[in-house]
């Protein structure tokens, strides 16, 4: 997922680095006020933590391994400010010292690795934990239904950004198709393996997890509760039956066929500047029309939406606690 | 993924480069990838030109071809990727005799590779030069927000005792038979990164109560204060500059 320079176009790379920075420029105005001095530490170190959390591969299937990613993990520990700034820091260390991923493509990085799986993944943490039952098993359950969920939003943002930024001739409805059905199977590693640690640390500082504050420990069984297999079992499918749909109508449709016939797709003559700042595959990149745009718009709002929830949500927590 | 062993990305030389400001190079870097980064595939004469910069800063910074070859490997996944564009690419294809190709697709794979390569080429070369500290510094004087740079360095300077943290972890799991194939076999590794974290949490906050004690008021002390005459800020930015007149002219001549 560490895109490489130019990887999309310069218009793409420039309005993710806009929304990124402005999203971090909050977290960090928010962070230096609740936590003040202790910042700079304590980020740091957990940054450490989540680097290496990275290189700590774990078996996936047959001697093959995964790694995790750690947004959502990062956010239910921290909270998702902390989460979110944490990542940040290390894909902009990663690009920097260790050319994993592009310097000019921070901008698209930090938003589908840090912000969307941090902010997303916390709000899907909040909706998880309100339907399972209170307790230290909601906590791992909703921890891992949100650690897949974040890997999957991840995925979605970058083909929405394909869609704008495209810099290959292949459609975004494949773009999307692929990468959200190896990211449904990813995040099953994902969330696996940040439920156990989540669990770990509940069971020896409960207090360092950010996502139990509030929570009775005590309460419920303990035990991860049913609901959280149906709840994934039903997602996981729906994710397969929309990408498999998208294979189903992955040929040109009507409208593409009248512009052919019509001639008037050569009409449509980009100059140089437009092509700069929006790709013309991406237009071209559309097959059909009608049903990648819904996809992109419904995958989109539904994105945005679950990050800012995220936020807001990170702030209504802070207000109370921050004079307590 | 890179290890993470920081020391090991620097390059001990004495060269022009390694001498230069760290804050000019920084600059030089983000301007020459910036360059890189919009130029049309299509004008694969500009490449060439980046090409012959990013060796050139190679030779006079002294960097081994070997040592730099095998830091490239962060961008393989990529490489493969755009190997498969030409194939699933659309618009007119050309035929090889066994298998047709997109034109597109071969172009935008053409520029994925180059612009990777030459991208990860000019942060290698930027911190085979440069030490980490100076690096940072050069952040800093680049206007880069100083707490972002300082949880940088934090985690810089902590990252290979976490990780040799989780590697004996590790070795003590292997030791006791630990050697799992399977995802259900994994809880022993998630455990461990939980209690890694815990560690790492309480690593956090006993530094920040030593350096409180030692002073800390929330802003990391700078050491030293350097002014970069405008000559040096010159000869490091020169070649960048060349790249981007290269690509105003690739782009527009697109």
């Amino acid at each position: 997922m560490h895109a490489p320079d130019g990887f999309l176009n310069a218009g793409t790379a420039v309005a993710t680095g806009v929304v990124s920075a402005g999203t971090i420029g909050m977290a960090l105005r928010q962070l230096k006020q609740t936590m003040s001095e202790k910042v700079v530490p304590v980020a740091g170190i957990t940054a450490a933590f989540i680097f290496a959390a990275q290189m700590f591969n774990f078996p996936v299937a047959a001697g093959t391994t995964g790694h995790l990613m750690g947004g959502a993990l990062a956010a239910i520990l921290l909270g998702p400010h902390l989460g979110a700034l944490v990542v940040t820091v290390v894909v902009a260390v990663q690009a920097l010292f260790f050319a994993d991923g592009g310097l000019t493509a921070l901008g698209y990085n930090i938003l589908n690795m840090a912000i969307v799986p941090a902010y997303g993944g916390y709000a899907l943490f909040g909706i998880f934990k309100r339907i399972l039952p209170n307790g230290r098993g909601g906590i791992v359950g909703a921890t891992a239904l949100a650690a897949w969920g974040s890997v999957v939003l991840s995925a979605a943002a970058f083909s929405i950004q394909w869609l704008f930024g495209a810099t290959a001739p292949i459609p975004f409805t494949r773009v999307f198709a692929a990468m959200v059905g190896v990211h449904v199977l990813i995040g099953i590693g994902e969330a696996v393996i940040s439920a156990l640690a989540v669990g770990a640390v509940l069971a020896s500082r409960p207090d360092l997890v950010h996502g139990a504050k509030g929570v009775a420990l005590g309460e419920g069984t303990g035990k991860v509760p049913m609901r959280v297999f149906v709840i994934g079992g039903v997602l996981v499918s729906l994710a397969f039956a929309t990408i498999v749909s998208q294979f189903a109508v992955d040929n040109p449709d009507g409208l593409e066929w009248v512009a052919e016939t019509e001639g008037f797709a050569e009409q449509g003559a980009e100059h140089a500047w437009s092509d700069f700042l929006f790709a013309d595959y991406a237009t071209r990149g559309i097959e059909n029309e009608t049903l990648s745009l819904a996809i992109a718009g419904i995958v989109g709002t539904l994105i945005t939406l679950l990050v800012a929830w995220g936020i807001l949500r990170a702030f209504r927590e802070r207000s109370p606690g921050a004079t307590a | 993924m890179g290890a993470g062993h920081a020391h090991a990305l620097y390059v001990h030389e004495h060269s022009p480069i390694h001498a230069a400001s760290p804050e000019a190079k920084v600059a030089a870097v983000l301007l020459f990838v910036l360059s890189v980064a919009i130029t049309p595939p299509l004008q694969a004469w500009a490449f060439g030109v980046y090409a012959v910069l990013l060796a050139s800063a190679l030779v006079v910074g002294r960097i081994p071809l070997r040592f730099f070859l095998l830091r490239l490997v962060g961008i393989l996944p990529f490489i493969l990727l755009a190997l498969m564009v030409p194939f699933v690419g659309s618009g007119e294809r050309i035929d090889l005799g066994w298998v047709s190709v997109s034109r597109e697709g071969l172009w935008a794979a053409w520029g994925i590779i180059a612009k990777a390569t030459l991208g990860a080429g000019a942060a290698i070369v930027l911190v085979a030069t440069t030490e980490v500290p100076a690096v940072l510094a050069g952040l800093r004087t680049l206007k880069v927000p100083s707490v972002l740079v300082a949880i940088a360095g934090f985690m810089i300077r902590y990252l290979e005792l976490i990780a040799d943290e989780m590697g004996r972890m590790r070795q003590a799991m292997t030791a006791r038979g630990h050697d799992p194939r399977w995802l259900w076999q994994a809880r022993p590794i998630a455990s461990a990164s939980g209690a890694l974290f815990v560690r790492a949490y309480e690593r956090g906050e006993r530094v920040h109560s030593a350096m409180m004690a030692r002073g800390y008021t929330g802003e990391m002390p700078v050491l030293e204060e350097r002014e970069t005459p405008v000559a040096s800020w010159l000869a490091v930015l020169a070649g960048p500059m060349v790249a981007a007149v290269v690509a105003v002219i690739a782009v527009v001549g697109s």
